[in-house]
């Protein structure tokens, strides 16, 4: 039998470490406070001083911590990326998280030692692929995109050269990671180059005839009626207008949460579940790590009759984007 | 001089309309053409051995013709129909994934790295030309500056590969498990019944207040407007790019290629000095501002 999957948590920062580590994460993933990592958020992410402390909170207490690195460094800031690698490696995280070929290279190279993750953001969806990178770099686990149903990652599993860690609750990407450009053409700043999807820079919310509306460096993203919730204007879940129809063209404002998939993949092997949200608060990091630890837990007790607790659902519906959530891309319907 | 590639048609034809298209496209000035279904694997009509017989005639044409790869590499039968396009045995192979990357490579056949292996760095380029690459597809939203940095670095190092750059055509900017044209007209993407084949130029996509901002094209999405870079073709020669790729779009593409050629070959642009600032174009990346801008 297959142990259980290993609960990966974010870490936005130092206090959100800490709650995924005390509230049992086997591992949490951070980034520097710059572009070289693919959540850069005002606020947010570490200072090598900050990641110092969280490794030691993180070591003291069994969990691992793996260091994304996973933006696309352009030729004139290539130093700016390979010295966060060293940093990290210097800092002694459990992995670096990585994208980038170049990148991937310096650090087999430099850092031989330290174990390599495919991020998310290096699209591989396919063994061809993911052999790629475990021959040239010696990869031990790559994240998914959330674009494969449970039977292609039934057929990757099962054919895959390493580790494989798949999303299992939080906000949903809809178009395969690291080959979106849907809001660089719209704000110039892409989750490839500079971190970040809908930069927050960009957003400016106008209040009209007791409505809302929400704007991405001047194109309007969504009208939101009074009263109405209005979500963070994320483009590719805005409403928009096809053949005169208006609706939600591309994602509703919902949430991943893959909960009732767990016996399924656990009995494909995956190495590990992770949890979307590094911008989301300590306490959202609390609850989701709360439950998810619990629920891997009975998991691993009795894995043949494994059903998610309602309160489970209850619990992560309340902090899913509209409330709601869906099984994405692992459920064929949802195509 | 700078030359002139014709992209893999990125919407979903007839077979007739894609024999039609190149028989003219053998008769036009440009010197490579990609040919194949980049976009999606539920797109079967034109088998390989359509796209080879169409090869064949356009190279008779003296004509270099690529096979380029399909993008998102979700199911088995996506692997396999990739393993037969690398293994084609004819022509060379423009990998648009990684998977493709690691089927030539083993296969030690040389290939052509597509825009969306995510190329932007020196040390990227190294690691795949060590693989087999031998020509490149610049990153969509380089700029001409960021561009212009990297192609001399790389010469600097020795590793001067040709290198293309998407001139002209709607610009691809992601792709998804989700078919947008087939939950557009309520069909499940495992039924599609093919209606992304009802709207041979994409279905545009509008904000609430009649912005037009992106293409639908199945699971692909593409810019709302053709990015035009054919005033900046001078440029492109002194930066030693290779060529300059055509995406086939909303205006006649002979009409394109023919522009483009004029504007190569040093002959000024005849067209209306109105529709130099056509809206419908856009060239934002190339500028270092956001790709939907106009310039």
């Amino acid at each position: 039998m297959n142990g259980s999957p290993e609960l990966v948590c974010p870490a936005g920062n130092l206090p959100a470490l800490k709650t995924a580590v005390d509230e049992g994460a086997n591992a949490v993933y951070m980034g520097f406070k710059d572009i070289t990592n693919a959540r850069r958020f005002a606020g947010l992410n570490f200072t090598p001083e900050r990641a110092r402390e969280g490794i030691d909170y993180a070591h003291r207490q069994g969990c691992r911590v793996f260091c994304a690195i996973n933006t696309y460094p352009q030729n004139d800031g290539w130093p700016l990326w390979t010295r966060a690698v060293d940093q990290a490696a210097d800092l002694g995280v459990d992995a670096l998280i990585l994208a980038d070929l170049g990148l991937l290279e310096y650090a087999s190279r430099r850092h031989p030692d330290l174990p390599r993750h495919l991020s998310v953001q290096g699209s591989a969806t396919s063994a061809e692929a993911l052999h790629f990178y475990h021959r040239h770099f010696d990869i031990r686990r790559a994240v998914l995109p959330r674009v494969l149903s449970l039977d292609q990652v039934k057929q990757l599993a099962a054919a895959s050269p390493v580790a494989l860690e798949v999303f299992g609750f939080g906000s949903l990407c809809i178009m395969v990671e690291g080959r979106c450009y849907l809001s660089s053409y719209l704000t110039g700043e892409s989750p490839n180059t500079h971190g970040a999807c809908s930069p927050a820079a960009h957003v400016r919310w106008e209040e009209q005839d007791g409505g809302l509306s929400s704007r991405l460096n001047g194109v309007l993203i969504d009208r939101y009626g009074p009263g109405e919730q209005a979500g963070y204007p994320t483009l590719c879940k805005g409403r928009f207008r096809v053949d005169d129809e208006l609706y939600h063209a591309i994602e509703e404002p919902t949430s991943l949460n893959t909960l009732e998939l767990l016996p399924e993949l656990q009995a494909l092997g995956i190495a590990a579940v992770k949890i979307e949200g590094r911008q989301r608060s300590p306490a959202y990091v609390r609850e989701v790590t709360r439950v998810w630890r619990q629920a891997l837990d009975r998991l691993s007790r009795t894995p043949s009759t494994f059903q998610p607790d309602p309160a489970w659902q209850r619990a992560l519906g309340n902090l899913s984007e509209g409330t709601t959530t869906t099984l994405g891309a692992y459920e064929r319907r949802w195509k | 001089m700078l030359e002139l590639a014709l992209g893999p048609v990125p919407f979903y034809w007839h077979q007739r309309d894609y024999e039609t298209f190149y028989e003219h496209a053998a008769d036009w000035p440009v010197e490579r053409i990609y040919l194949g279904e980049t976009v999606c694997g539920r797109r079967r009509d034109m088998k390989l051995d359509h796209w080879l017989g169409l090869a064949r005639e356009l190279r008779a044409q003296g004509k270099t013709v690529v096979l380029a790869s399909q993008t998102l590499i979700e199911a088995g039968a996506d692997l396999r129909a990739l393993r037969r396009l690398c293994d084609n045995g004819e022509l060379p192979v423009e990998a648009n994934d990684m998977s493709a990357v690691q089927l030539l490579n083993e296969a030690r056949l040389p290939f052509i790295g597509g825009a969306p292996l995510n190329l932007y760095n020196v040390e990227a380029i190294r690691l795949l030309a060590g693989s087999g690459m031998q020509r490149w597809h610049a990153p969509l939203e380089l700029s001409r500056q960021a561009l212009t940095a990297l192609l001399t670095a790389l010469r600097e190092q020795g590793l001067a590969l040709p290198c293309e750059v998407h001139a002209y055509g709607h610009l691809a900017l992601a792709w998804s498990a989700r078919c947008f044209t087939a939950r557009r007209r309520g069909h499940a993407k495992d039924r599609c019944q093919f209606v992304c084949r009802d709207d041979p130029q994409g279905l545009p996509l509008f904000s609430q207040d009649g912005r037009r901002l992106f293409t639908l094209n199945g699971v692909q999405t593409l810019s709302a407007w053709p990015q035009d870079l054919r005033r900046e073709l001078p440029v492109m020669a002194e930066m030693g790019i290779s060529s300059a790729r055509l995406v086939v779009a909303n205006e006649p593409m002979a009409d394109v290629v023919a522009a483009f050629d004029q504007v190569r070959r040093g002959q000024p642009d005849h067209r209306d000095p109105l529709a130099l600032v056509d809206e419908a174009r856009c060239d934002g990346y190339w500028h270092g501002a956001p790709g939907m801008d106009r310039h």
